[in-house]
């Protein structure tokens, strides 16, 4: 063993590269059989082409149209998330935070990363880094403002830090001129970004 | 009394590094990081608390400059060691084959897996707070069984009065949790701080308002 390895942090064993370093870990670990190669696969195949934010675009053009789902999503979230088919990990315990003309809502995670996964997925690179974590619950409107987000005057924002297993989902305003669209049409307007609250839905005509 | 984690608040950091979302992960390395440590927690060995605090105790050197998923590799590697599903040698001889283990995830049990609700609500006492009480954070780590334990109050949060606002039930604590000292369920509130309480005069707009879901031992009575 390096001579120089740190008995508390045996992950200094491994090899430096971050490539190598989860080669040998997966490697190692399908050797000592603790993990199926093909469950590898397949979880990565599930989060990369199932489990996304298509998801929480369902749940929000839902609450936008039938005002009795809205009263149930304000009611128990998980539940009502739940009867679109839509529960799991890191969404064990939802509550919907809707946006407002008064206010605007924000979500962070400043500790570690956390993000409902089985609503929108793994969460993007930016969410996961430093300068979003260290900056949005303190200057959140600079943060929009790189996002190319700016609130009307008057507006204020919440921040949420989800410091505990509970995982918000925002409910961005339902755009004007929308009046007649139906759900399904209503979520091709619903970005991944409005439900953590760095976008706006796409106005009706610059869908792409 | 914090850990290289604990940056909300923090200078420095740049602009957010927007874009580059053309894929789930940007590189094949992060997807499979992400599945190793998923795949590896279904051996039972550590729960979700005792998974983040080992990559809240690497360095903070290692932390800073590792990436989102090395950090997760890092605590991965940790864990595995100090729970006995690995030993150190192995890391760098590797091992020699063995058959799958009775409670490794099999791919066929993939879909199922991910969409189980595992919930962290348990049975607990009556609430000392509602919604509307002011309530005053603690000056310092809540974790005091376990000098630099895992906690979930931020330093920027601490010694803050805020309000109530969502009673969430009683939810299994992380400062305990984490070091395997039992779930120690407690009541979990939303508590809502002024902009100005958190930040003074740095704060970018007097009106705003951050959120955080706190457990009844970090609280006390605004008065008290």
């Amino acid at each position: 063993m390096p001579h120089d390895h740190d008995p508390d942090h045996p992950h200094s064993l491994l090899p430096p590269e971050p490539e190598l370093r989860v080669k040998a870990l997966e490697s190692l670990l399908v050797d000592k059989g603790l993990i199926d190669p093909e469950a590898v696969d397949a979880l990565i195949a599930l989060y990369e082409n199932e489990i996304g934010p298509r998801n929480g675009a369902q749940v929000v053009a839902r609450a936008w149209t039938d005002p009795a789902y809205l009263d149930r999503l304000r009611a128990d979230a998980t539940a009502a998330i739940a009867e679109l088919g839509i529960s799991g990990r890191q969404s064990e315990h939802m509550v919907a935070v809707e946006n407002t003309p008064d206010t605007h809502n924000l979500v962070v995670c400043t500790l570690c990363s956390c993000y409902p996964w089985a609503v929108l997925g793994i969460p993007p690179g930016w969410y996961k880094s430093d300068a979003y974590r260290a900056r949005a619950i303190r200057e959140p409107r600079a943060v929009l403002a790189e996002f190319g987000v700016t609130l009307p005057e008057g507006k204020a924002v919440r921040v949420w830090d989800s410091t505990a297993e509970v995982r918000y989902l925002v409910i961005p305003e339902r755009p004007d001129g929308t009046e007649h669209w139906d759900a399904a049409a209503l979520a091709r307007l619903v970005t991944r970004d409005s439900m953590i609250g760095t976008g706006l839905p796409t106005l009706p005509g610059t869908a792409a | 009394m914090s850990r290289a984690h604990d940056m909300g608040g923090r200078f420095g950091d740049g602009p957010v590094p927007i874009g580059g979302e053309d894929r789930v992960f940007h590189e094949d390395w992060h997807a499979r990081a992400m599945a190793l440590t998923v795949l590896s927690a279904a051996h039972g060995a550590w729960n979700i608390d005792a998974s983040r605090h080992a990559r809240e105790t690497i360095t903070p050197q290692d932390y800073t400059r590792f990436g989102y998923y090395e950090r997760w590799m890092a605590g991965l590697a940790d864990l595995l060691v100090a729970r006995g599903l690995v030993r150190e040698a192995e890391l760098v001889n590797g091992a020699a084959p063995a058959p799958m283990a009775a409670k490794t995830l099999r791919a066929e049990a993939i879909p199922a897996s991910q969409r189980l609700r595992v919930p962290y609500t348990r049975d607990g006492g009556a609430p000392r707070f509602a919604p509307g009480d002011a309530v005053r954070t603690l000056n310092h780590s809540p974790n005091q069984a376990v000098p630099g334990g895992h906690t979930r109050l931020p330093c920027y949060a601490m010694g803050r009065v805020g309000q109530i606002t969502r009673y969430h039930g009683a939810h299994v604590l992380p400062d305990s949790n984490a070091h395997f000292m039992g779930e120690a369920p407690e009541p979990l509130y939303a508590v809502t701080f002024t902009a100005t309480e958190l930040w003074g005069s740095g704060a970018e707009a007097a009106g705003d308002m951050m959120v955080l879901d706190l457990w009844e031992s970090y609280l006390m009575p605004a008065d008290g």
